[in-house]
Order: C-alpha cells, then structure tokens, then sequence
C-alpha cells in the first residue's frame, strides 16, 4: 500500500502509482472476503467431484477420477430433475418478471396512498424464505387452507386436493410460492430504473404525438432492457439454484415430480451424506450456467453498444 | 375522453388493490392460524375468521421455548452482516463505478461466478475450513458466511447507484484539492444515502432467512438462529401448527419491520436534487 503522500511533494511517480491502485484499494476487502470463503471453498469442492468423498466415513478421500460423472451419466432421476429444473426457473422468472414488470409500471404512476401501496406490496420480499413455504403448503392444504377448494369452485380442480400430492401439478405449488416471494425483486429493480429516465423524454415524445404504447416501446423498454437483462440473468442462476422452497413444500416429492438439480444435490449431500457424486452433480449445473451467463453477458454488450 | 380516463384510473387503482390483496393474504392467513384455538383448527380450517381467538400459541412459544434465544441470535447475525456487507460493498460498488482499470473485468467476473454455483457445494469445505478456527457453532462464523455469500449482489446494486450520481460533483470537489476518498465519503456516500438503506434491507433479510449453511455449522440451541429453531420446531411438535405459525409470526416482525422502515428509501429518484437543481 503506498504511503499518502502530502500533496504538494507528490512526485509524478508515487502520484500515479497511488492513482492505479485506488480501484484495488477499494474492491480488497470484499476481494479478499470471496475469495477466502467462496473461492477456495469452491476449488475445494470442485476437487470432491473427483473424490470418495462420504462424511460420516473416515476411510473415504480416495481419488476415483470420473466415476461419479460415469453413474451419473445413467442416473435417470438426474435428467428428471434436468427437465424439472428448466420448467420451475422459466416459469418462476417469466412470471415473476412479468408480474413485476406490470406492478413497476403501475406504481410508477403517482396517487394518493402510492408510499403505503409500495410498502405493502413488497412485503413478500421480506418474509423469509422457507416461512414462505411452509405458509404455502399450509394454503394449498385442503384441511386447514382455502386455496383447493377456491380453484374447485373455478373448476380448475375437478376435486379440492392438494395439488402438492399430485404428481402432474405439485410444481405448481413450489412455483406460485416462488412467484409471491419474488414478485417485489423484479418490481423495486424496475421501477427504480423507471424513475431513472428522464421526463423530458416523455414530453418531447408527447408533443411530437407519441401514443403511451409508442412511448413505451420507443423510450421505456430501450431505457430498462440493460437494468432487465442483468436482473433477468442474476434471477434465472438464482432460482435454479433455490431449493429451500422446494425442500420445504414437497422435498421433491412426490414421485421426484418436483425435484430439481439443486434439490437433488441437497438430497445427495444431506440424506445419503455422500458428498462426491453432490459435487459431481454441481460441476454438471455449474456448466451449464455458466453457458448460460456468457450468452447474456454477451447479448447485455450487443444492447449496450447499441445505445 | 373523461369517461375512459376515469375507467383507465379505476383499472388501475383495481390493479393495484389486486397485487396488495395477493401479497398480503397468505400472511394474513399465517396470523389467522397462529390465533386459532386447536380445538377449532380442523373443524373451522376454511373460515376467513376463527369463532374464538386464542394468544396460547404466543405465550408458549415466547415463555416455554428456545425461540428468544432464537429470536436474539438471527437478530446479531443479521445485523452485523447487513453492515459489513454494506460497508465493503459500498467500496468495491464505487470501484466498479467510477474506475476502469485492467482487473475490473475480472472482479466482474468473479462476483459473477459467485452467483451461479449451487452454495449447497460449498457446505462441506466451508465446514472443514471453519471446524479447526473454532468458527462452527459460533454466530461469528455465520456473519463471515453470510457476509461472503452477500458481498456480489450488494456490490452490484451499490454499483448501479453510483452509476446514478453525476461524476462532476465529485470532479468538482477534487478540483477544490480534496482527494477522491474524502470527495467519496463526504459527497457521494451522503446521495448514495437510499442505496445504503436498500442494501442494507436487502443484506438483512438475506441473513435472516438463510437455512443450509446455518443448519450446517451450527449444532446447539445456544447459537442457533430462528430457521434452525423453527425447523426443530417442526420435528418436535410436527402437529402443532398453530404454535408453528406463532414462532412464525414473530420471526416475521423484524424482518418486516426493517423492511417498512427502509422500503421509501428503496426506489427514490437517486439523483434529484442533485445536479438537476
């Protein structure tokens, strides 16, 4: 670290040493903090994907080089979840984005009462997690919740029962929970985009006779689509991984209708305690999204250059 | 025109009144049942309302059981999480915003990885590397976690909020000889100000939700935080919902409570006032 030299004796050397590493300065902490407990835990991991790794077993350890990638490649129940994981993170996010987006736009508008409606909305946002879930399965419970017997009166369940307990609808329940929870992410992201483009925009377009539908096309949606484009990509990584809802309203179940990628790793590390074949499975996922990331890093630069 | 003007009004005031009653019903539902009788639980299960209103379930759970520990412990971790975090996000967020130098796409990139993997690959080395530094079982730990796991998303949103402020106010204050740490503390943090308060809320509720790693590292009831408490909760008394739902209920009001406190802050007009005078 260079010394803070008084600034009148700076010399043109130390000035612009001290100038390049400002940035750094600034960014070691939370550097230093990742690294320690994200990174080295993660090459720690990704080395348990090749490795006998059981831990409650003091004998494993042992190298096994690609045999887990190997049962893997035949495990039925890991494409299961594969397919379920694709159907619960594009419904979640499609969802609660356009949900979100429509509820941004709608309190991007002033009324009376507009400061008690926001916090009321996004109250979900605070409820944690897994109290979301358990609040969930208690409304999707026919005994002791109304919603059954609510979408029997609309005749969209020939009978009030749980649909968590049937293996063509349970994802539905982990998905509206996910959708109620994250419905206030997407909307605050957005509208504090939305407050961000200037007015004058708006009047110009106006005087010029834009119609609200030209408005939004041409002012609106090119103003939030680099705001959309990361929380869109942030979002997907995150609910593909997020099993806790999943975990705690159906714990797969039943028949592994529900269980998804990161919900099966829980499974593996947690109940059979084998730790190997779950890093294994998480190397597969970590592949995949990180694909995924790099395709909307890259279309996030073609938008940005447009502009 | 008057008239579709009033109609577009009374849409949208429905809309909004639809998005307030889905947000609020399944936690109105929570209070519901954390005040029905037992008795009443199966045979009323349906009704907006319980014939008869009890606190029973509230007194056990705050006079009989581990919950205030509990309730305490979430409460540290929590906080001093939401801080630390803050504090180095503001910095590495300010960073990102306001240099370009050659590692910025790398620390891009790394705090981009972080939020992919599954964290449920990171419980077993992240349990063999605090074991031997005593930091397992220790609400210490679970800050240091937690505040790792934070740091990239809050560095990200403190980003976009300076991204937000003119960089001539800060120009304009080096030009009068201050250097740019004191320009960055003095004038900039001060506007950044909501972006603070969103981070923090955010960072908050984070922690106080967190279940795997806590469920992980810590074993005792002394340092458990409030999702591990609950989650013994349901093993011991699995058919006690309405007890359930009251340690719920409770556990919900800091959370919402900071969230009410914060939430105006959240999406203000960041610049206003500012430069545009």
């Amino acid at each position: 670290m260079p010394s803070p030299a008084p600034t009148d004796d700076r010399r043109p050397f130390l000035g612009r040493l001290a100038d390049a590493s400002q940035p750094y300065l600034y960014s070691a902490p939370s550097l230093v903090l990742i690294v320690a407990v994200m990174l080295v835990p993660l090459v720690l991991g990704l080395s348990y994907a090749f490795r006998d790794i059981q831990l409650l077993n003091p004998f494993s350890g042992g190298f096994v080089g690609l045999d887990h990638f190997r049962v893997l490649g035949r495990d039925q129940d890991f494409y299961r979840a594969l397919k379920n994981t694709l159907w619960w993170t594009g419904a979640s996010v499609f969802l609660q984005f356009f949900l979100g987006l429509i509820l941004a736009l709608l309190l991007n508008k002033p009324f009376a009462g507009r400061g008690l409606a926001q916090a009321l909305v996004f109250l979900p946002w605070a409820v944690p997690s897994f109290l979301a879930g358990l609040n969930w399965a208690w409304l999707f419970n026919p005994v002791i919740g109304p919603l059954s017997h609510w979408l029997h009166a609309l005749g969209i369940l020939s009978e009030p029962l749980n649909i968590l307990a049937d293996p063509q609808l349970a994802m539905w329940g982990p998905i509206a929970a996910n959708v109620w929870w994250g419905i206030p992410f997407f909307a605050i992201t957005l509208l504090a985009a939305l407050q961000a483009i200037p007015n004058d925009l708006y009047e110009a377009a106006a005087i010029d006779g834009a119609g609200p539908v030209q408005r939004f096309v041409s002012i609106t949606l090119p103003f939030l689509a680099p705001t959309i484009a990361i929380t869109v990509l942030l979002r997907t990584v995150w609910i593909s991984n997020f099993a806790d809802l999943i975990i705690v309203m159906t714990n797969g179940g039943p028949a592994d209708r529900t269980q998804i990628v990161a919900s099966y790793i829980f499974t593996q590390a947690f109940r059979r305690l084998d730790f190997g074949y779950a890093s294994a499975i998480a190397l597969v996922l970590l592949a995949a999204l990180l694909a995924y990331s790099m395709l909307i890093v890259l279309l996030r630069q073609t938008l940005l250059n447009r502009n | 025109m008057r008239a579709s003007k009033i109609l577009l009004t009374g849409a949208h005031r429905l809309a909004i009144l639809a998005y307030i009653a889905v947000a609020l019903f399944p936690l109105y539902w929570l209070l519901k049942v954390s005040v029905t009788p037992n008795r009443l639980l199966y045979s009323e299960g349906v009704r907006m309302w319980p014939s008869r209103t009890t606190f029973e379930h509230f007194e056990f759970v705050v006079a009989h059981s581990a919950f205030p520990t509990f309730f305490k412990n979430s409460l540290i971790v929590s906080g001093s999480t939401a801080v630390v975090v803050t504090i180095l996000a503001a910095l590495s967020g300010y960073a990102l915003s306001r240099f370009s130098f050659r590692a910025k796409y790398w620390i891009v990139a790394l705090m981009l990885l972080t939020q992919m993997f599954p964290l449920v690959m990171l419980v077993a080395p992240i349990f063999k590397m605090l074991s031997p530094l005593g930091l397992t079982n220790s609400l210490t730990g679970l800050v240091i976690v937690y505040s790792a796991f934070n740091v990239p998303f809050a560095t990200f949103l403190m980003q976009s909020f300076f991204d937000g402020i003119p960089k001539d106010l800060e120009e304009a204050a080096m030009i009068d000889g201050a250097t740019q740490f004191v320009a960055f503390r003095q004038i900039i943090l001060p506007l950044t100000l909501p972006g603070i308060a969103a981070t923090l809320g955010f960072v908050f509720t984070a922690a106080w939700s967190e279940l795997l790693f806590a469920l992980m590292l810590i074993s005792g009831n002394d340092a458990a935080t409030f999702p591990v408490g609950l989650l013994s909760f349901v093993s011991k008394f699995s058919v006690d919902f309405g007890q359930m739902m009251a340690a719920g209920v409770l556990a919900l009001i800091p959370a919402c409570l900071f969230f009410l406190m914060i939430q105006r802050y959240l999406v203000q007009g960041l610049t206003a006032g500012a430069v545009k005078g």
